[in-house]
């Protein structure tokens, strides 16, 4: 369209042509439109706020809450407890069900995206429909069937099912005994920490043995009888000392509940096993396809060097495919966490339902509940997604 | 120069037995054999599916078709001492209830419209998704224009009525707008004709918008409290596609910007909406947006929930977008630079274009996740297909043990077929376009 | 091109969604001119407010807001409702949604002088109870200490309930819920020994159990629940139509006024009857109404006496008792202030 330009007489045209005062001129724009409709907004807050007669401030943190919550970490009570402590409960049962989740459904989710790579016709083809059938329905219609499913069969509390050793289930939950610590647990804490120091050593005395003989040791049994069963045995040397470093606080039958001992919600576990089963789904197509981008000659290999399947996928396939799969996987964890928040629909008193369910109806101060609960799953999300990202510049294969 | 390093390494030194042949691999036995069984562990696994399916399958069977309810009025049917035999799920309830399900309490003489509507969104999805549909850029007109305006139109019954003062200040704004394009057209020293003309298309094209909401079409007015059932739940997902589409690829253009503040507006929009769970964002639209607005404004319950899910799908969309874009090799960006196109044309003409057909697959999986997303505007109120079950199945009429699960696979049924249809299209895709990249 | 679509996607918004509110000029000239009258209404609880199937309203508090748009319009159905959590109630009507919020709101101070609210009038005066199981074989709350009680957040209940079990030093689990329909329904699936809400509330869910039989309220009353329509605070005008529209119900039912007599009534030469239908003085011109506005309600909605009798007395599946609720003259607390 225009004419070739000689390299010795650079055009000379309107400088609104300059790609840079455009570019300020664009953003200059953005700025204000922004900055108008923030300013608006926020004339707006204040002036309905201000009709409305609601206070704005912080200050209804330390107001006294008034209320009860069934699910408490922290000690709670409606008489003596604010608004703070609310949200602290509500944070601690937030975090708890999505911790707990995340290990259930990791563990599922990996055992799922492995059969569905089976060679096993019948397990990959169950794997599969598992996978296809809980990844295509709501969350929240699956919490709801979790919810009467658990509730529906149990029976009332008087006619518990009796499990056996202090076990109880019923329609308010799982009752069982509660441990006491005595003063003397600090010598099973040590055995403890004494079995996780002794399984290092032997794992990397294992280790250099094995490359310099070829001799192998059963490091898996060695390291559960350390972890485990040294802590167990100093247990049962103390107790036959009879100085009990634990007892137990037993569930009795009152006159509506059992009382004492510990109590699992139904809410909660409703929750966790909608949670964990939908997310574990995800988190299995995401195994897969991590497993899959591990280039077949990498198996063949191993096969070829006569590792048998199991050592084949511990010690060739998953390491390499882990790089694949952290960061979808981490998604994954976030997305079970922000999740959690369906607690609302199943009556478990998470952040959500808590704080901006029960707290924000008694306050009426929308815009600070809603700030301070969306602020904590934000920073969830993004110091997650730093330390994701430092863990895999570490792993991420270095290329020349 | 670190040659022969001396590593202890474990070599075996005497030779192991030679594996026996294999065994013959053809005929439906061999393949039970290698499929089945073809070891210890391998068998054990087997039986134990099997022996799990033996044990889940025939219930499920049972609740689902040969124990169930077809026919019948009421919970008496439905209840295993009044009916006379164990019962399974209660289709019979969801037969009486299905046109509460379908419309909620939307007026039993207006429904035709909602069928309508229904019938307009299958051909636009049609028209988008069939990729060898005539005329698809049609078709994008139709979905993202014609069809919001027709369904809104329908559903609420039009007319509008704007009133003349807000017709004069369109006008004025029109005239003042088209001046101020031709005034820049000017300055720049292209063609004020052309500018003014794409100003005046713009300016008419909002004015028929306006006028065809504004016309008095007869149509008996429906609020929206009275919407319920899949329609709400169609509805919803609708808007957040025709919303999240546009708007998430201009939020995915501003965060592969050069211009610095336009990259950090649209990343910490993104980054936000993508850090908190849609249920916060949902109550936030319910329980802020009448606050942020002027006093005298006040936004339809409906619209607040939609107002949020399209804002949520388009952080998702842009994230998917992006990923398109960065996907285009730098030739095509430089290719279209040196043919002197500017950053429209380029964007609009070559890359677009492109980046958009190779991330079908990744729209169409963030609509997935959108259409169950839906679900959760029940949480704050809106009656859609989970809120009218949820209302249904504590109906004394239908009291009886099996409802819930009734209702509840009712639902499921009802999401999974259209997730899993979606799927299967977004796998084809996928296979096609890889397809494409192999030659 | 994505541009424009996109720019005009956001006119349509702005454009068809957004609709103007009332609150910039007087409720009653807006509502005039909108030919209807908006009313926040309950979600769905028998006998005050709840949508047959196909979306037609009945119920006391309906039957309230059918009484104002009779007194405005002469026409009892020009009423849209709006139905309202116990979230949302008292947003939708400082915002403009609604004209009038009439769902068994709790008059407290706090909500009539924090909220930028009025409680022109009390219409159901009640009290928070509790629900068991019959087979439980308890008749009293003092004896549900220990027990499991389901019970709706964010409301007055959720407060009291916790103040009831400290100030008679019992312990409890309590299981809240975001809305009323899921707190009975896990009360009905075995979750708790215990329903609480309005005593009003108990009799009306009880009506939604499995087998509303198996079910019984227990006679304590816990607290004061005065329920009351609510209007925005500053507009005294359309808060005295609402507050005499309850009082003429309430008149109407003490001078015996009904549906059915009340063009007979009309010839009456009973001065009260006449100031009341309009025959006599010049009430109604004042509150910006027409003279014969009680005649109006009386005529399409009945008194006071009648709409109880029919949403949750005796003439209802409820069959709650008078009550606190009868006229003051028959001992309860429903004085109708003279219309004079």
């Amino acid at each position: 369209m225009q004419s070739v330009v000689s390299p010795t007489s650079p055009p000379k045209r309107s400088f609104l042509y300059d790609p840079n005062v455009r570019g300020i001129f664009y953003q200059v724009l953005l700025i204000c439109v922004v900055g108008y409709l923030f300013y608006m907004a926020a004339t707006n807050v204040v002036e309905n706020l201000q009709r409305a007669k609601i206070a704005s401030g912080f200050g209804f943190l330390d107001v006294t809450a008034g209320f009860d919550i069934s699910q408490t970490l922290v000690p709670f009570s409606a008489a003596g407890s604010t608004y703070r402590d609310a949200f602290i409960v509500g944070l601690l049962n937030t975090l708890i069900v999505s911790a707990i989740g995340i290990v259930f459904a990791t563990i599922l989710g990996f055992t799922i995206g492995i059969a569905r790579l089976s060679t096993n016709w019948m397990v990959a083809k169950v794997a599969m429909v598992y996978v296809e059938l809980l990844r295509n329905i709501p969350l929240l219609l699956q919490l709801l069937f979790w919810y009467i499913a658990v509730l529906g069969p149990l029976p009332q509390p008087r006619d518990s099912f009796q499990l056996g050793a202090g076990f109880f289930l019923n329609s308010r939950g799982l009752f069982m005994p509660r441990p006491v610590y005595g003063a003397d647990i600090w010598a099973v804490v040590a055995a403890f920490a004494i079995g996780i120091v002794g399984t290092v050593l032997f794992r990397r005395y294992a280790k250099r043995q094995q490359e310099a003989t070829g001799r192998q040791y059963r490091v898996g049994f060695v390291s559960l009888a350390l972890i485990i069963g040294l802590p167990v045995a100093t247990w049962i040397v103390l107790a036959l000392a009879s100085v009990n470093p634990v007892s137990f606080d037993m569930p009795q039958k009152g006159t509506f509940n059992l009382r004492g001992g510990m109590q699992i919600l139904p809410e909660f576990v409703a929750l966790l096993v909608g949670l964990v089963t939908y997310t574990a789904a995800f988190i299995a197509e995401v195994v897969r396809a991590g497993i899959l981008a591990v280039s077949k000659g990498q198996t063949e290999a191993a096969n070829s060097l006569g590792l048998k399947s199991g050592q084949t996928l511990r010690l060739v396939v998953i390491p390499q495919a882990m790089r694949v799969i952290i960061p979808p996987l981490t998604s994954q964890y976030l997305n079970l966490t922000k999740n959690s928040s369906l607690a609302v629909a199943v009556g478990y008193p998470d952040l959500v339902q808590v704080f901006m369910g029960t707290v924000l109806n008694q306050t009426g101060q929308a815009v600070e509940v809603v700030m301070i609960t969306m602020g904590v799953y934000l920073t969830i999300s993004l110091v997650t997604s730093f330390v994701m990202n430092i863990y895999n510049r570490r792993v991420a294969i270095v290329e020349r | 120069m670190n040659t022969a390093v001396d590593v202890s390494r474990f070599v075996r030194t005497e030779k192991i037995e030679a594996l026996p042949p294999p065994k013959l691999a053809r005929g439906p036995i061999a393949w039970v054999r290698e499929n089945l069984f073809s070891s210890p562990i391998n068998t054990a696994l087997t039986l134990a599916v099997a022996y799990l399916l033996f044990v889940l399958i025939p219930p499920i069977l049972d609740f689902l078709f040969f124990n169930a309810v077809w026919t019948g009025t009421d919970r008496a049917a439905c209840r295993a001492e009044t009916a006379g035999h164990p019962v399974g799920a209660c289709w019979a309830f969801v037969v009486s209830k299905i046109n509460f399900f379908t419309y909620g309490s939307y007026p039993a003489e207006e429904r035709w419209r909602v069928n309508i509507f229904f019938v307009l969104l299958a051909i636009g999805v049609a028209w988008l998704l069939w990729l060898r549909a005539p005329r698809r850029d049609l078709g994008a007109v139709y979905f993202f224009w014609l069809f919001p305006i027709a369904s809104y139109v329908l559903l609420t019954g039009g007319n509008v009525d704007i009133g003349l003062r807000a017709w004069l200040l369109f006008a004025t704004i029109g005239v003042v707008f088209m001046a101020a394009i031709g005034f820049a057209a000017f300055m720049l020293k292209t063609s004020v004709r052309s500018a003014v003309l794409v100003a005046a298309g713009i300016v008419a094209v909002l004015g028929v918008t306006l006028a065809l909401l504004d016309w008095d079409w007869g149509l008996e007015p429906v609020p929206t409290s009275r919407w319920g059932g899949i329609l709400v739940t169609l509805l919803v997902a609708t808007v957040g596609i025709v919303f999240s589409l546009p708007f998430g690829i201009l939020l995915a253009l501003g965060r592969r910007s050069k211009l610095p503040i336009l990259r950090m507006a649209s990343v910490i929009f993104i980054e936000f909406v993508r850090g908190v769970p849609l249920i916060t964002v949902l109550i936030m639209a319910n329980t802020m947006l009448p606050l942020f607005l002027p006093p005298d404004v006040t936004v339809d319950r409906l619209t607040r929930p939609l107002v949020g899910v399209a804002f949520f799908a388009s952080a998702y969309m842009a994230e998917v977008v992006r990923g398109g874009l960065q996907a285009m090799p730098k030739g095509q960006y430089e290719g279209a630079m040196s043919l002197g196109l500017n950053y429209p044309q380029m964007m609009v003409l070559i890359i677009l274009p492109q980046a958009l057909r190779i991330v079908i697959p990744g729209i169409v999986n963030t609509f997935i996740g959108l259409f169950k997303d839906t679900s959760l505007v029940s949480v704050v109120g809106i009656f859609d297909l989970v809120k009218t079950i949820e209302a249904s199945r504590i109906d004394p009429n239908w009291a009886a043990p099996t409802i819930s699960y009734t209702g509840y696979a009712f639902a499921a049924l009802f999401y999974f077929i259209f997730c899993w249809g979606m799927s299967r299209y977004s796998l084809g895709v996928e296979r096609r376009l890889a397809a494409g990249h192999k030659r | 091109m994505k541009k424009a679509i996109a720019s005009i996607a956001f006119g349509l918004m702005a454009a068809s969604f957004v609709a103007t509110g009332a609150s910039a000029q007087a409720t009653l000239a807006s509502v005039k001119q909108k030919g209807y009258l908006t009313c926040g209404s309950n979600t769905g609880l028998a006998g005050f407010g709840l949508p047959d199937a196909q979306g037609n309203w009945t119920g006391l508090d309906v039957e309230f807001c059918r009484a104002i748009a009779a007194a405005i319009f002469d026409d009892p159905t020009k009423v849209r409702f709006i139905p309202l959590s116990a979230k949302d109630r008292f947003t939708a009507l400082q915002s403009g949604e609604v004209d009038v919020l009439s769902r068994n709101s709790t008059v407290t101070m706090s909500r009539d002088t924090q909220l930028g609210l009025d409680f022109p009038a009390v219409n159901y005066f009640d009290g928070q109870g509790f629900m068991v199981r019959k087979k439980l074989g308890i008749s009293s709350a003092k004896e549900l200490n220990g027990a499991s009680i389901c019970t709706q957040q964010g409301t007055t209940t959720e407060l009291n309930l916790a103040d009831y079990f400290r100030a008679n030093n019992m312990k409890y689990e309590v299981v809240a819920f975001a809305t009323s329909d899921e707190t009975f329904k896990a009360y009905d699936a075995g979750r708790c020994d215990a329903f609480t809400t309005d005593a009003s509330g108990l009799y009306s869910e009880r009506l939604r159990a499995s087998n509303p039989d198996d079910h019984i309220v227990l006679p304590e009353i816990i607290s004061k629940e005065p329920l009351g329509p609510a209007v925005r605070h500053g507009d005294n005008q359309w808060g005295d139509i609402v507050r005499w529209t309850h009082n003429a119900m309430l008149d109407a039912e003490e001078l015996g006024v009904t549906k059915a007599n009340v063009d007979q009534m009309k010839g009456s030469d009973n001065p009260e009857i006449k100031r009341l239908l309009g025959t006599e003085g010049k009430f109604g011109e004042a509150v910006g109404l027409t003279n014969d506005w009680a005649y109006r309600i009386v005529k399409h909605v009945g008194n006071y006496g009648e709409s109880f009798e029919r949403n949750v007395g005796e003439g209802s599946k409820l069959k709650i008792k008078r009550g606190l609720n009868a006229q003051w003259t028959k001992g309860g607390l429903q004085y109708g202030l003279p219309v004079r």
